[in-house]
């Protein structure tokens, strides 16, 4: 258990002489716990194996929980149209969301594709400029050419009426969590967890409450987009400045008044972030919500996987990252103006600005409506599908197998399953299961604290006892594959961008389009690529990652203080002694944070891969659904969370020690 | 301050859950989908499954409520079992073609009466495995389920490992396979493919390389013209058999599929309704538009209108007078 701690302080400002003492202590605590788990193990391995021998998880630990979650699952069918809580309670939510998203979408079908094209540019050349409202034009008009007009618009008024409901749901949190300490305890950690949660796992409790519907998606959506918006609300209020907030204070205001002329002003840019945040989300949500009903562009894309039509699925997954891209541009660089607190001396700023943008608007929807050219015309549309099919088959005749020398895809798919995939699971399957709860705990308690340890193993034994063991570990198999594949590239490619500042600007807008489309859309080429099955989803889950890990190694790389790849390199380092010494040794909190992302964007596409035939714990929501099983369903659902708990816990390094841990995958 | 902010805020609390239930009861399951009839237009929502014989189906259906009746179509993805929940709460107006569910039958058409049936499609269906024919001329006995095991070892994937591979399509589908293979004490693995398009994908594959495979199929279906399969005769069905799913040893049933409707579509759905109580084709009528969809890749709106230039006597029968 020896490491290869580096000699030099991770922190720059850190005093050399603290260094040595510091980092054999960190050792030594680290061996500690080992020491101590060795002792707990050895007492208690061999009284458990005595009593369950096998290596599976023992069946007398398990709890059945289809027959209750089946119960309530027919009382609630059977009581949706007369217990009060429905009737007083649910129903008019869920009414509340029908009415609103009905409104939304009929005033978008009143302003008229022009309408709308118009309103969306004037809106983004309001808040961001005329560059961004040129592709807001762009973008919205390949919507239509697509043949994707009304999805657009459905998707669109899901995701208004998703987002406002979320940002006024997080902000609450937010407040209540900025202004109260005691809040903030409770509320963090659950926000925490929720961001590492896979959108996947929000599906299947709205769906057994609401029905498959339009709410039912709205509320995954809201659910699943509000927090980001509450965390940012909460670090915004609680990060502002005590010098301001003591003038303030001094001038005699209320506690209302410090809220709304100092608090919430200072909080503006975690504001927009938040909202930057949640829309993101919510995009991401609302497309997979298809799956219980979304309609939309996402369910566009869900028809079009069913039936493995690669081209229809492409022509409902480029507006989807079309409105992504709009979506993320036009709020970041509303933040980015706001931060920049530029005077806007022009003749339009403020109130005038936007009612011409609102004259605009109404202008253009009626001289649309005079022209009877309401509907988005026929004849402008592009068929995409064809084309894309017949290239898709083109490739499926020769790329997909006996090519040669190099194999085909589907061959590189087949090797991967039988040589990586398999034997990984087989491997974790056949371990004992003790042993993978005495893993788990190592590593999680070598990372972090005793909690998190705690955390990490009650989460996985947790697994066990819900009986979905060896799914889980099939799961996991399939993530480690996945995130060994892209912590390799993710690293690599970090590594050369870091380096090349050419390279770096070449990648930046491929990266920036990547991490700003939904998980859904990956599955298209993967499927087109490698069939069906567990490699495709992998696959998937790859190029879902990447980028974010590419990102913050980079970053990681290049914050590296300067002083000491001076100091090294007038040691007369070579630049590959500079990055294998200095360089990646100091960034290890950046390569550590890497690969918790890693960990996390994995597991969220890999469940999501069930429905490329990735199997395992994501099959068994997709059955759920598909079956209205809805007690094997939450199981699954409710594992996935466990996973995803254990994964986050035992790469997480806990920031009290960040900089010192020095132990990773 | 502190107080009056939070009487403030428990007051507007209050004040919106008042809002909420001021005007009463509100029953979610009789709710339209937002987008149904949207700026005045008559909207028929139909559910479509995933397997082909359904899209032609609804395709032609849609085709003609659009083209002779006027009605706009909504078509909604949604599987099986929740499509009935959805077509009981109106989010759904009409299940074109349903392979069977007793359960959800009793619920909603016998004791909620929330759904009405509409009659067959005039269609006939069968589940079962079948192997290649190309596999069963060569080896005449597999046709029998009880030398199955015999030949497990040459139907081998990546995916079965150790064990034959018995290829499943979607989850969604009505399926036993995995009590039957259990049961029967059978040496497979049942492996889902995930999707219908998947599994057929890979038939195709195995096809082309004249490889072996035993898969769950179902008839009618167009496949069956490309890729000529052999039915494997499990036990036979009798009434009654499969009443408890995990104790399951016996076939498939041949069922005569059928239309279901949402009951107030079916009473006030008006010229729509009455179109779809009428709606009843052939099988071979099916097969030539899924054919179409599926083999020729034409869209489903074209397919439709081709078979429906051809075959105007079947469908003017349908119109409502």
């Amino acid at each position: 258990m020896s490491t290869t701690a580096p000699a030099t302080t991770p922190r720059p400002l850190g005093a050399d002489t603290k260094t040595g003492p510091v980092q054999a202590l960190l050792r030594r605590r680290g061996l500690a716990k080992l020491l101590l788990l060795a002792v707990v193990a050895a007492v208690l391995v061999p009284l458990v194996h005595a009593q369950w021998p096998s290596t599976l998880w023992p069946s007398d630990l398990t709890v059945d929980l289809s027959g209750p979650l089946g119960k309530a699952s027919d009382w609630i069918i059977d009581n949706r149209d007369s217990h009060w809580l429905f009737l007083y309670f649910l129903g008019h939510l869920s009414n509340a969301v029908v009415i609103s998203v009905r409104a939304v979408y009929l005033v978008l079908l009143a302003l008229g594709w022009a309408g709308v094209v118009a309103g969306a540019a004037l809106i983004a050349w309001r808040v961001a400029g005329v560059r961004l409202a040129a592709l807001t034009v762009a973008s919205f008009g390949l919507c239509g050419l697509l043949g994707m007009w009304v999805p657009t618009m459905q998707t669109l008024a899901l995701m208004v009426v998703a987002v406002v409901a979320a940002v006024v749901l997080g902000m609450l949190m937010g407040l209540a969590a900025g202004l109260s300490d005691r809040v903030f305890r409770i509320l963090r950690p659950v926000l925490d967890t929720m961001q590492v949660l896979p959108a996947f796992s929000y599906l299947l409790p709205v769906a057994l409450i609401f029905g498959v519907g339009v709410p039912a998606a709205v509320f995954a959506t809201v659910i699943y987009a509000a927090p980001p918006m509450a965390r940012l609300t909460a670090l915004g209020l609680r990060g502002a400045d005590a010098g301001v907030m003591e003038a303030v204070t001094s001038l005699g205001t209320t506690a209302r008044q410090r809220l709304f002329s100092a608090r919430l002003p200072l909080a503006r840019k975690e504001l927009l972030l938040g909202l930057n945040q949640t829309i993101m989300m919510a995009l991401s949500m609302a497309v997979i919500a298809s799956m219980i009903g979304g309609a939309g562009l996402g369910d566009r894309v869900y028809q079009a996987l069913g039936t493995v039509d690669v081209g229809a699925a492409l022509a409902a997954g480029i507006p989807i990252v079309l409105l992504a891209v709009v979506l993320d541009r036009v709020t970041g660089a509303a933040g980015e103006r706001l931060g920049a607190n530029a005077e806007d001396t022009s003749v339009l700023r403020g109130w005038r600005g936007w009612s011409l943008a609102g004259l605009g608007t109404v202008v253009v929807a009626l001289a649309v409506r005079f022209a009877g050219l309401l509907d988005w015309p026929a004849s402008w549309t592009v068929d995409i599908v064809e084309p894309v099919n017949t290239a898709k088959e083109w490739m499926v005749d020769h790329l997909y197998t006996g090519v040669p020398v190099v194999g085909g895809t589907a061959d590189w798919a087949a090797h991967f399953t039988t040589w990586v995939l398999n034997p990984v699971r087989d491997g974790l399957q056949g371990l004992p299961w003790w042993s993978v709860l005495l893993v788990v705990a190592a590593l999680a308690w070598l990372i972090g604290t005793w909690q998190t340890a705690l955390t990490a193993v009650l989460a996985m034994a947790g697994i066990g006892v819900l009986g979905v063991w060896d799914k889980s570990l099939d799961t996991l198999a399939q993530v480690l594959a996945a995130v060994a594949v892209t912590v390799v590239l993710g690293f690599a490619i970090g590594i050369a961008t870091a380096r090349s500042a050419r390279l770096e600007r070449l990648l930046r807008p491929v990266l920036d389009i990547f991490q700003t489309m939904p998980q859904f859309v990956y599955l298209i080429p993967v499927v087109a690529l490698f069939g069906i099955g567990r490699a495709p989803a992998v696959a998937a889950a790859v190029v879902y990652a990447l980028p974010a890990v590419i990102r913050i190694t980079t970053q990681g790389l290049r914050q590296v203080d300067a002083g000491a790849m001076e100091a090294s390199s007038s040691l007369g380092a070579t630049s590959w002694q500079q990055l294998r010494q200095v360089q990646l040794p100091l960034a290890r909190p950046a390569l550590l944070l890497a690969l918790n992302q890693a960990v996390v964007l994995v597991l969220a596409v890999v469940v999501i891969g069930a429905l490329v035939g990735g199997g395992a714990l994501g099959y068994d929501v997709v059955f759920g659904i598909a079956q209205g099983d809805l007690a094997t369903g939450m199981v699954g659902g409710v594992a996935i969370v466990c996973l995803g708990l254990v994964l986050d816990r035992v790469t997480q390094p806990t920031a009290r020690r960040e900089s010192g841990s020095t132990k990773g995958a | 301050m502190r107080v009056s902010t939070r009487a403030v805020s428990t007051m507007t609390a209050v004040g919106a859950l008042l809002a909420l239930s001021g005007c009463g009861a509100a029953d979610m399951t009789k709710q339209a989908s937002p987008y149904a009839n949207a700026a005045g237009a008559k909207t028929v929502t139909l559910s479509v499954q995933s397997w082909v014989g359904a899209q032609a189906d609804v395709s032609v259906a849609e085709y003609l409520l659009k083209h002779e009746l006027g009605y706009r179509v909504d078509r909604v993805q949604i599987d099986e079992v929740p499509a009935w929940d959805a077509l009981s709460q109106g989010r759904v107006d009409a299940i074109m073609e349903d392979w069977g569910h007793p359960e959800q039958e009793q619920r909603y058409v016998k004791d909620k009466k929330t759904i009405t049936a509409g009659g067959g499609v005039g269609v006939t269906g069968h589940i079962g495995w079948y192997v290649p024919t190309y596999f069963a001329k060569k080896h005449p006995d597999i046709t029998n389920w009880k030398n199955l095991d015999k030949y497990a070892k040459q139907f081998r994937t990546a995916e079965s490992g150790g064990q034959g591979q018995l290829m499943d399509g979607s989850p969604s589908y009505v399926t036993n396979d995995k009590a039957l293979v259990k049961n029967l004490d059978l040496d497979y693995k049942v492996v889902f493919a995930g999707s219908e398009a998947a599994q057929i994908t890979q038939i195709k594959q195995f096809a082309k390389a004249k490889k072996p495979f035993l898969t769950y199929w179902y008839k009618p279906q167009w496949l069956f013209d490309k890729v000529p399969m052999t039915e494997v005769k499990l036990p036979e069905y009798k009434e009654g058999c499969d009443a408890d799913p995990k104790k399951i040893k016996c076939g498939y049933p041949h069922t005569p599929l059928q239309k279901y409707f949402n009951s107030n579509f079916a009473k006030h759905g008006g010229k729509a309704a009455a179109f779809l109580k009428n709606f009843k084709w052939s099988q071979a009528d099916q097969n030539e538009v899924a054919l179409d969809i599926a083999d020729k890749k034409m869209s489903p709106e074209d397919a439709a209108k081709k078979w429906v230039e051809g075959h105007k006597s079947t469908w003017q029968a349908w119109l409502p007078k």
